[in-house]
């Protein structure tokens, strides 16, 4: 693998949890290409075979809805997430096409002030080079913290 | 001793107010001696406790972790391919014994002395029992007969799987009663597949969400989804019926049947010019799988169990109490096992809308928690559930506290609470 191609996929991660700590949701679509899949599952159900997700959008229209219903339809308390990405690792490499792991933790701060891990997990994730840079063809969201504290309502 | 007995001595009261159950005392929300009381009463008392579906543990010595309140069980299907469920706690020295969610195997052998046991929770073999060469082992009246694993009462309805304590209580299909049990086989008509579980936790009374569930009052009002994206829903027709006890209740909403699902997806995409619409309606499709086209039945077996069909997802949510002010919930989401590609395609993409994650659920662990937070120093206050008090009958609305009523009558009868004198 080369350098420069880790240093590419490094930043597109990071510029993808930037726009959700940073409260860009209107952004996040835009890391897809517009037939990609998102999907957030729990590592009990990826680990038996089964497909129940939490969350699963297969383009960037429903992820936009996502958007849309969080800003003016669903009621949560706002989140205040710090991403933390470590082990990324490109396990193949085409001409134009990678796939990717990443190993992620969230925390998350309540408007209280108290700071707590929210989700740790992986991203299994399958780029591809199209002439805007590198996007998400697919990214699987799968989490070790099976039981969800109150609510999921933010993309990880 | 099987802990089983009662642990509480004094005898506990927390008054109701009013005999209708329309007004709520907040201790039983916040009082960890209520929480206590219920283990016993209600969890380990005359009820059935809903442990999982047969489609998680379909093979012979297949078996899952499971809760009956706050005691952890384990449901397993054993080598003859009876259900079985047994306390997850060993007969020597109550070390737990299953230590996976679930998986595989016709012997459950507890690590600490290696005392093993047959999936019918049955101990069968003990190390050293004989001695060895000169040493002794165990005394000639230990008789492996007497130290099996605390088992439960275990029965299936439709593939539902159930746990009970009670030597007592009815047999299960008796206990869901035949108002409920309508509604339980218009949802199990057929064989189902088990397509996994989210779980969910809330710092939240678990009371709370029964009433949640029981209270379809709320759902237009904190659920804003379908209002905020202007997804019209008319000429809906509303059923609410409860068992005899109040403690179960189904609540059944039922497109105008001249609809038809193509006319429903036409009336999703309707939009205003100063509204919101969705982008992809697609997640809002909808097939007709029963007599009555119904986008919602929502229906809580007490205590542990809420049938959910909304839309085409198909979900057997487990309410676990964990403490006075934690309970957790398990969404086990279903399909049948006839489903056509697309139709599985679309339980899947309607999962965006029920569970941790749900368009029109996930205010709802938000609003537990409100009032758990809220009723802190609550003193003598209490909740009102007044809506439509004076007019029992009218069982055909969402606008009604009906059905969370008919609860708390079964539930302080369950308890043994006394109340007042007014109605």
């Amino acid at each position: 693998m080369s350098l420069p191609l880790r240093w590419q996929l490094l930043e597109l991660q990071e510029a993808y949890i930037a726009a959700i700590d940073d409260d860009r949701l209107e952004d996040w679509p835009g890391f897809f290409t517009d037939d990609g899949l998102y999907e957030i599952i729990p590592k009990e159900n990826e680990d038996f075979g089964l497909p129940a997700p939490i969350l699963r959008c297969d383009n960037t229209a429903m992820m936009r809805d996502r958007v849309a219903s969080l800003r003016h339809a669903n009621i949560f308390e706002q989140p205040t997430y710090r991403h933390m990405i470590s082990g990324l690792r490109v396990i193949e490499e085409g001409a134009d096409t990678a796939l990717m792991r990443t190993n992620y933790l969230v925390v998350n701060t309540s408007l209280e002030g108290t700071t707590s891990v929210y989700q740790a997990g992986i991203y299994k994730d399958v780029v591809v080079r199209t002439e805007d840079g590198w996007k998400f063809r697919e990214k699987r969201v799968v989490y070790d913290t099976s039981r969800v504290q109150t609510l999921l309502a933010y993309p990880i | 001793m099987d802990g089983t007995g009662p642990i509480t001595q004094e005898l506990l009261d927390i008054p109701f107010p009013r005999r209708d159950g329309s007004r709520i005392p907040y201790a039983v929300f916040n009082s960890p001696e209520v929480y206590a009381l219920e283990q016993e009463r209600i969890f380990r008392g005359p009820t059935w406790s809903f442990l999982g579906l047969e489609a998680e543990i379909p093979k012979n010595g297949d078996y899952k972790r499971s809760y009956v309140g706050e005691t952890p069980v384990v449901m397993t299907r054993a080598k003859d391919g009876e259900l079985a469920a047994w306390v997850n706690r060993c007969s020597h020295r109550g070390a737990e014994i299953c230590r996976k969610t679930r998986g595989n195997s016709v012997v459950h052998t507890c690590v600490y002395h290696q005392w093993s046991f047959s999936a019918k929770g049955d101990l069968q073999g003990v190390p050293f029992r004989r001695g060895q060469k000169d040493q002794t082992g165990m005394p000639p009246d230990f008789d492996v007969k007497d130290h099996g694993l605390r088992k439960l009462r275990v029965e299936s309805y439709r593939g539902l799987v159930f746990g009970s304590f009670s030597d007592t209580v009815a047999p299960l299909a008796e206990y869901i009663g035949p108002e409920m049990r309508e509604y339980v086989d218009r949802i199990f008509n057929r064989p189902i597949e088990y397509l996994g579980c989210t779980r969910q936790f809330s710092n939240s009374n678990w009371k709370l969400y029964i009433e949640n569930v029981k209270d379809p009052y709320h759902a237009s009002l904190l659920h804003l989804f379908h209002t905020t994206f202007n997804i019209l829903r008319v000429g809906m027709k509303v059923t609410t019926t409860t068992d005899s006890t109040g403690l179960h209740s189904a609540l059944l909403v039922v497109k105008n049947q001249e609809e038809t699902a193509e006319g429903y997806k036409a009336q999703n995409i309707r939009t205003y010019q100063d509204g919101f619409r969705l982008q992809d309606p697609s997640v809002l499709d909808m097939v007709q799988e029963y007599a009555e086209l119904s986008t919602n039945h929502i229906q809580p077996i007490f205590p542990q169990l809420v049938i959910q069909q909304i839309h085409n997802t198909l979900v057997a949510r487990q309410l676990i109490a964990k403490a006075h002010d934690k309970f957790e919930l398990v969404f086990h989401f279903f399909g049948y096992a006839d489903d056509t590609p697309e139709l599985r395609a679309m339980r899947i993409k309607q999962a965006n809308l029920v569970g941790p994650a749900g368009y029109i659920s996930m205010e709802d662990t938000e609003a537990t928690e409100l009032v758990q937070r809220g009723i802190v120093g609550h003193g003598t206050a209490q909740s009102v559930l007044d809506m439509s008090r004076h007019k029992p009958d009218e069982t055909a609305t969402m606008i009604s506290e009906g059905l969370v009523r008919r609860f708390w009558e079964g539930y302080r009868n369950l308890m043994g609470f006394s109340a007042g004198d007014l109605a």
